[in-house]
């Protein structure tokens, strides 16, 4: 029901939105919870287990009750707080949870059995007969639970995500918050001042309080004014802090177009990383439910949340409405009320000695034990003087007093402590370093100490910072005490409520405790109290008080669960903003992409680069035809591949030398200008890290290679072998593989083709400078292919120039590209190896390069390498050649003929296989155990996973060429 | 008390008065057969299997603070055998073998659940990989199925095949891979462990080893003194400051493991998905929520708590992969302390100290091995020697080089 | 996390590669099976201070050795790894080093 005359909603503005297919109106300003309410709708929502009917009880981000779907188009998002969410117009949302009807749901059976659903229970069965629980039960139990859906398609829209630094981040703007951020913005500090609401104000803006004589809302809003206009100040308003982290980063979420009709121009929202170097909690404090039968249903609200919609939409929720409390402050809640029109039926008081002095009637040292309406309040039964008192009423403003919202504070192990003046957990202080508390967060609870102690706190961080603070001017508001005397729950036989969302009573807790699970942690595993979106805002004070009362030991001996972030949940899409599709991982691209697309290369992901995988010809029509061409290619002309994603790693200086000797297991002092050498590399374990070769350009300049895997890791690796071992040694390196392109050309024709290009009459393993034109290349005579072969290198920019040139010469000679399929299958026929092979576990016994390890010399990683299980019984690299050249595959493993195929006789597995057309077959590279002794032996090859299972020979790993005849001709 | 259907019925009809305590909460005793330190999933199987299979039932269980209060009730809840290397795979083979069985063995609703469990694969070298796993899972007598790209999508329609960065090739399947409830494992084994006469003491924080002449005697306790002649440290986690009570260094660092849990939704992930390129795991629970972690936050931590970079790096994992996730909100999330083995492998073994047996660095797997680790410690504990399925988790595996490196990343703690 | 960089000043813990225990900077002679075993494997692993290896991988490429509390996440001293480098203690005013 609207009232005349209240609320900062825009009366002007009116908005039409959906819940359930009907059409309501509100107004600009509104919560899909006020316009609700004001449109006179109490049933929102159904619960987690009894399908119980839900109404809104608060009018924050804490709600437990009002979660609703909210429809945009083909996409939904689930679990929105109708009590946060703003409507917009043609705003469209219904209630989840429920089937058919939110009205009629037929899972509210579930009530009927509640006494068999109590804490725990589906631990007790579902165990018979064993194969229905994956069949039956848990399917049942699965589609029962959950609360709203996701609508399974992908969430195309925009998020974002942003980094802030300040000086002094404030979170929270009510009283203490904005008094915070003044003093600081006065101080001239950087400034971040952030608010969950939609206006900033906080409870200022729902209370009718008045500061330096004149309304609240006033001051409320001459201090943005100076915020907004101060150039070292930035307002954050819809923006939740999340949690804290180290190093004085905050995690935050900003709804930016959450409140307004789908917007392509907004993202959705965004997650900030603030980075602070003090802050300041001004969370304010939370109001408190009361456990008694009963007190779930449509109409029962937090009192503070009742002045809430009076006060800031305009809006009462009831037209006879009752008041239960055990502190003063809901008294205001009752007088605002009345003032604005409506009916208070009467206050129920908890405490024996409160006031009475009100405009309606007051009961003091009652309770109230029962309540009736199954779809909303309708009634209520309280105790007084031993009687008892039935009253009609449709809505009941509870107050069990209020909670310092002290999550922050723990989000680093931080412990609340018990106040027991305040009923209440207060923070610890120093729990989050650089993190203050101020005002209500802090158990400060009257707006007068409120405004004081934020400008406090605020110059007290400022201090820290080393700023300069002149006090500011603290103004007048009301420092009344706060009464209270605390009521957890009132005891009778039948159900009262802790945790709503989930539906956890009072009486679940007591088994839980009658059972042995006497710890909060335990009591709240057992009961789910806590784990539901509200994430126990509403339940675990009350639960925990329960719990002490029903194990006998103190609240504070009791203690709370683990607050952990976040503050209020975050939606995976802000915080993975960015992730989706090709942002999840950078794309590296080499010069001749363009060139590789447009000869119609499928380019296949290579760590983070993108390269060919064939280049198809017409006529083709899959890629192995594509690639046995290329292979043929290459073994009868010339092929020219982009090799540009090796590692290349330039080092220079007067103990470069040393330094490679050092890194690698075999010498490269000795290596003679102008020559090439391969190189093996291990980790500090022992293991192979890497393969490749260096050049020496100079007596002080070499280039290094690594495989296109292990670039980032072999720079991270000698760096720290540099600075760690290496104190006082002149040599430097830096990664140079995106400056230079570098390209394979290999085949009988690769002298033929770069004779076209450059004279340079190089030895086998031979480098040298040579001029393109006027760019100096460089030229290699190396080879991965066991074919004649050259890698040529030039600066980037050139890159894609040389690459044409190169096909086109290639093209001439009966050559051309070939891509990454052909180089595996070359690369198998001469048996090098690949990050197949050198999976990490491998030395280089096992890959029969034992001898490459240098006697004459220690090198990272060889005194590891000597321990005795990397050197006995171990599986060896060979070639395996299937018998009839049936079809072999990669991860099949070996057993010995005759063998049972079982764990206990695996003999080893098969890493590579190709199809060979040069050889006409299929070959294969594989670890088996004892395997350099058993060439000739016939092995059992078995793949289950393709239906495999075939006898193959025992090979030396080298199938092409195996006396190097060709690369060296 | 039995459980039964029946049971929670009559005890409905009548109140849930008749309820006991699922555990008793004893005083320790001044002398036990053997002590386990720590009351997580694995010091409480350890326990129940030394009652069970050994007839060892005048022991205690020591926990510090809650029984299960460290990993066993802060995990993913995963279950699988999905191992490759020998060593690794007879022992989560046999582990998959009792977690089968648990619910008839412990008379508790652990809720077990073989949804199937799928590695997705992003390349020809990663298939091949998967591969050699499955064709090894087969040969140890477990279950693998091949998925090529449209065997994902029967099973996994909702993943973005169009758009991802690292596009998907296809799957193995685990069939037999899923989740349980996490704390009623715990539990499960607590009560089944405390029926048959273990005394589980909580809130009782070990603070000292007693060894005379190099066999353990005892331990001292924040509520006194408790004799044994058996110890065994089973608190992973904290693996090296207890074993530091008895003088040793461990090959273990402590690392920060989070994981994160939506709020409730309708079904929408029926399987228990692992992206390995994004190191991004999810599955959801029977409560509804979408639980899912990924890779630790690489630095060494006792904090149970982590930072930004990670979260923001699984969120983004599964916005690749899985974008109808997006508006699901993460409700909570926590960290877990990890004991980071160098292999990545985990110890059952003896010590140097007589009598004084460890069972540690579990890494970010050891909810799965819940039951065998237990078995196995238990056997190893009562003989004296090592189960046959364990004989390879050898604490001087590293110094001898016999390592069980699954990922071949090779000896440092952070990489496993 | 941030950690300050003594040659780039504080940035982000994403731009750092965390390696592990200073013991990596021991090296063992060949042969000590005992000292291989220290170096690569063995752990205090104190819940406390300790000292341990990053690398400014997304930054100046320098090795650091950081003291960092590992219950609190506090780091209380970052020093370069090369020539037994520069602290930032000194630079640093005392309540930055709280953060």
């Amino acid at each position: 029901m609207r009232i005349e005359g209240k609320g900062r909603v825009d009366r002007l503005a009116p908005v039409r939105f959906r819940f359930d297919g009907v059409e309501y109106r509100g107004f600009e300003g509104d919560t899909l919870a006020s316009a609700l309410l004001a449109n006179g709708v109490r049933l929102v929502g159904r619960s987690f287990k009894y399908h119980r009917p839900r109404g809104v009880m608060t009018a924050g981000s804490e709600e437990p009750n009002a979660l609703v779907e909210v429809i945009d188009g083909r996409q939904q998002t689930p679990n929105v707080r109708a009590t946060v969410q703003e409507i917009y117009e043609g705003l469209e949302a219904k209630s989840q949870n429920r089937w058919p009807s939110l009205k009629y749901d037929v899972l509210a059976v579930n009530d009927l059995a509640s006494r068999f659903l109590t804490a725990g229970f589906y631990y007790k069965t579902f165990m018979w007969p064993r194969k229905f629980w994956e069949r039956i039960y848990e399917p049942l139990i699965r589609r029962a639970a959950g609360l709203g859906s996701l609508s399974g398609r992908h969430d195309e829209a925009e998020y974002e995500k942003a980094f802030a630094f300040c000086d002094l981040l404030v979170i929270g703007a009510g009283p203490a918050g904005l008094m915070a951020a003044l003093q600081a913005a006065r101080a001239g500090a950087d400034v971040i001042l952030a608010d969950e609401a939609a206006q900033m104000g906080g409870r200022l803006l729902a209370d009718s309080a008045e500061i330096d004589g004149k309304p609240a809302q006033d001051w409320v809003a001459e201090v943005l004014a100076e915020l907004e206009a101060a150039p070292n100040v930035r307002l954050m308003r819809r923006t939740t802090v999340t949690g804290a982290y180290d190093g004085g980063t905050f995690g935050a979420l900003e709804r930016v177009g959450l409140h307004l009709a789908a917007r392509p121009d907004l993202p959705r929202e965004c997650f900030w990383r603030i980075v602070a170097g003090q802050a300041v909690l001004a969370a304010g404090a939370q109001e408190r439910m009361i456990a008694f039968e009963g007190n779930d249903r449509p109409g029962i609200m937090t009192a503070s949340s009742l002045r809430t919609y009076l006060n800031q939409y305009g809006v009462a929720a009831g037209k006879r409405v009752t008041i239960f409390a055990n502190n003063d402050d809901a008294r205001q809640t009752a007088r605002d009320l009345m003032a604005a029109g409506v009916t208070v039926v009467a206050i129920i008081d908890a405490r024996p000695d409160a006031s009475v002095a009100e405009d309606c009637p007051v009961y003091t040292g009652a309770e109230v034990i029962g309540t009736t309406g199954r779809h909303g309040l309708t009634g209520i039964t309280f105790r007084y003087h031993g009687g008892e008192v039935q009253l009609a009423t449709d809505c009941l403003g509870v107050s069990g007093g209020w909670n310092p919202l002290v999550h922050l504070t723990c989000h680093m192990n931080g412990r609340p402590q018990w106040d027991g003046a305040l009923a209440a957990f207060v923070p610890q202080a120093g729990a989050v370093p650089g993190l203050h508390v101020a005002g209500a967060a802090a158990g400060v609870f009257s707006l007068g100490h409120c405004l004081a102690h934020g400008a406090e706190v605020a110059a007290a961080a400022l201090a820290v910072l080393g700023h300069k603070v002149a006090p500011i001017a603290v103004p007048q508001a009301d420092e009344a005490g706060y009464d209270i005397m605390p009521v957890w729950e009132v005891k009778g036989s039948r159900r009262a409520w802790l945790d709503f969302a989930n539906d956890v009573t009072t009486k679940d807790v007591r088994q839980a405790a009658q059972e042995g699970f006497a710890s909060v942690e335990h009591m709240k595993r057992y009961t789910t109290q806590g784990m539901a979106p509200d994430q126990g805002k509403n339940s675990n004070i009350g639960a925990l008080a329960v719990l002490a009362d029903a194990t006998g030991r103190g609240i504070a001996q009791t203690g709370v669960t683990t607050y952990r972030p976040p503050f209020s949940p975050v939606s995976i899409a802000a915080i993975g903003a960015g992730g989706r599709a090709e942002g999840f991982a950078p794309q590296r691209f080499m010069t001749s992409h363009s060139a590789s697309v447009e000869r119609g290369a499928p380019m296949i992901e290579a760590g983070l680069w993108y390269r060919p995988s064939y280049f198809p010809r017409p006529g083709e029509v899959t890629w192995r035809q594509a690639c046995d061409r290329e292979v043929a290619m290459v073994r009868s002309a010339v092929g020219v591949c982009d090799v540009s994603t090796l590692g290349k790693i330039d080092i220079q200086g007067r103990d470069a030398a040393r330094f490679l000797d050092l890194v690698y297991t075999n010498v490269f002092s000795t290596l003679p200008i102008g020559r090439v050498r391969y190189g093996l590399m291990l980790r500090a374990d022992g293991h192979v890290l890497d393969d490749g070769t260096t050049a020496r350009l100079a007596e002080n300049h070499y280039v290094m290679t690594t495989t296109t895997a292990a670039a980032g890791l072999v720079m991270r690796h000698l760096e720290f072998v540099a600075q760690a071992y290496c104190a006082g040694w002149e040599v430097r390196f830096i990664s140079v593989t995106e400056q230079w392109a570098q390209f394979a050309v290999a085949g009988p024709m690769a002298k033929t083709l770069i004779d076209t290009l450059t004279q340079a009459d190089l030895p086998f393993m031979g480098c040298a400078l040579v001029q393109l034109g006027d760019v100096t290349a460089r030229l290699f005579r190396i080879s991965f292919s066991g074919e004649q072969g050259y890698e040529i290198a030039v600066p980037a920019r050139y890159g894609e120039a040389l690459f044409r040139d190169l096909l086109a010469r290639a093209e001439t000679l009966g050559g051309g590209p070939y891509g990454m399929e052909a180089l595996n299958v070359l690369r198998i026929e001469k048996g090098f190896i690949t990050h197949s092979e050198i999976h990490g576990r491998i030395t280089a016994f096992d890959i029969g390069m034992a001898k490459m390890i240098s006697a004459k010399k220690d090198c990272i990683g060889k005194g590891a390498a000597l321990r005795p299980g990397l050197l006995e019984g171990r599986e060896q690299l060979v070639g395996l050649r299937p018998v009839n050249d049936a079809m072999i595959s990669a991860g099949a493993h070996l057993f010995a003929p005759g063998a049972e195929v079982k764990r206990e006789n695996d003999q080893g597995y098969v890493t590579s296989v190709c199809y060979s057309p040069t050889l006409g077959g299929y070959l294969g590279l594989a670890f088996l155990q004892d395997g350099r002794a058993r060439h000739g032996e016939m092995v059992r090859l078995v793949d289950h996973l393709r239906g495999i299972d075939l006898l193959c020979e025992v090979s030396d790993p080298v199938f092409y060429d195996k006396e190097g005849g060709l690369l060296r001709g | 008390m039995r459980y039964s259907g029946l049971k929670v019925i009559t005890q409905g009809l009548f109140g849930n008065k008749g309820w006991g305590p699922v555990w008793r909460d004893p005083a320790p005793k001044g002398e036990y057969d053997a002590i386990i330190i720590g009351g997580g999933g694995h010091g409480l199987s350890t326990a129940y299997y030394l009652a069970k299979n050994h007839g060892l039932t005048n022991i205690a269980v020591l926990e510090k603070g809650y029984i299960g209060s460290g990993n066993v009730g802060r995990n993913t809840t995963i279950v699988r055998a999905n191992y490759f290397l020998p060593g690794n795979s007879e022992f989560y083979s046999h582990s998959l073998k009792l977690w089968e069985g648990l619910e008839a063995e412990l008379n508790y609703n652990v809720m077990h659940s073989q949804r199937g469990l799928i590695n997705l694969f992003h390349s020809d070298g990663q298939r091949d990989a998967f591969v050699r796993r499955g064709n090894a899972m087969i040969n140890q007598g477990d279950d693998a199925i091949l998925l090529d790209r449209e065997g994902v999508r029967q099973h996994l329609p909702y993943l973005d095949f169009e758009q991802t960065r690292f596009p998907i090739y296809g799957g193995l399947l685990h069939p037999r891979g899923g989740t349980a409830r996490h704390d009623a494992v715990a539990w499960g084994y607590a009560r089944g462990a405390d029926q048959r006469g273990v005394d589980l003491i909580q809130n009782c924080e070990v603070t000292g080893i007693d060894i005379e002449g190099g066999r353990v005697v005892g331990v001292q306790t924040t509520r006194g003194s408790i004799r044994a002649r058996k110890v065994g440290m089973v608190v992973a986690g904290r693996s090296g400051q207890v074993a530091a009570m008895a003088g040793m260094r461990l090959p273990i660092e402590s690392h920060v493991l989070q994981a994160f849990v939506t709020e409730g939704l309708k079904p929408c992930i029926d399987h228990v998905v692992s992206f390995g390129m994004g190191h991004f795991y999810i599955s959801q629970s029977d409560k509804g929520g979408l639980v899912f972690g990924g890779d630790i936050d690489f630095y060494a931590s006792y904090a149970s708590r982590g930072n930004l970079p990670m979260v923001e790096h699984v969120m983004e994992a599964g916005m690749t992969l899985m974008p109808m996730i997006g508006r699901a909100k993460v409700l909570r999330s926590w960290g877990g302390i990890m004991d980071m083995t160098p292999d990545g492998s985990p110890i059952i073994d003896k010590t140097p100290v007589d009598g004084l047996f460890i069972d540690a660095g579990w890494n970010y797997g050891g909810f799965k091995a819940v039951p065998a680790s237990g078995w196995c410690m238990a056997h190893l504990m009562a003989t004296g020697e090592s189960h046959a399925v364990a004989r390879r988790f050898r604490l001087d595996r590293f110094k001898t080089g016999h390592l069980l490196d699954e990922e071949g990343t090779g000896s440092q703690h952070n990489l496993h | 996390m941030r950690i300050t960089c003594p040659l780039c000043g504080p940035r982000d813990r994403r731009e750092f590669y965390y390696y592990g225990s200073e013991d990596y900077l021991t090296q063992p002679a060949l042969g000590d099976f005992d000292a291989i075993d220290a170096h690569l494997h063995l752990r205090d692993n104190l819940a406390g201070e300790v000292r341990d290896l990053w690398y400014h991988e997304m930054g100046c490429a320098a090795w650091l050795l950081v003291t960092r509390n590992t219950v609190t996440h506090k780091i209380s001293d970052v020093v370069q790894v090369a020539g037994g480098g520069v602290g930032i203690l000194a630079k640093m005013k005392p309540e930055e080093g709280a953060l």
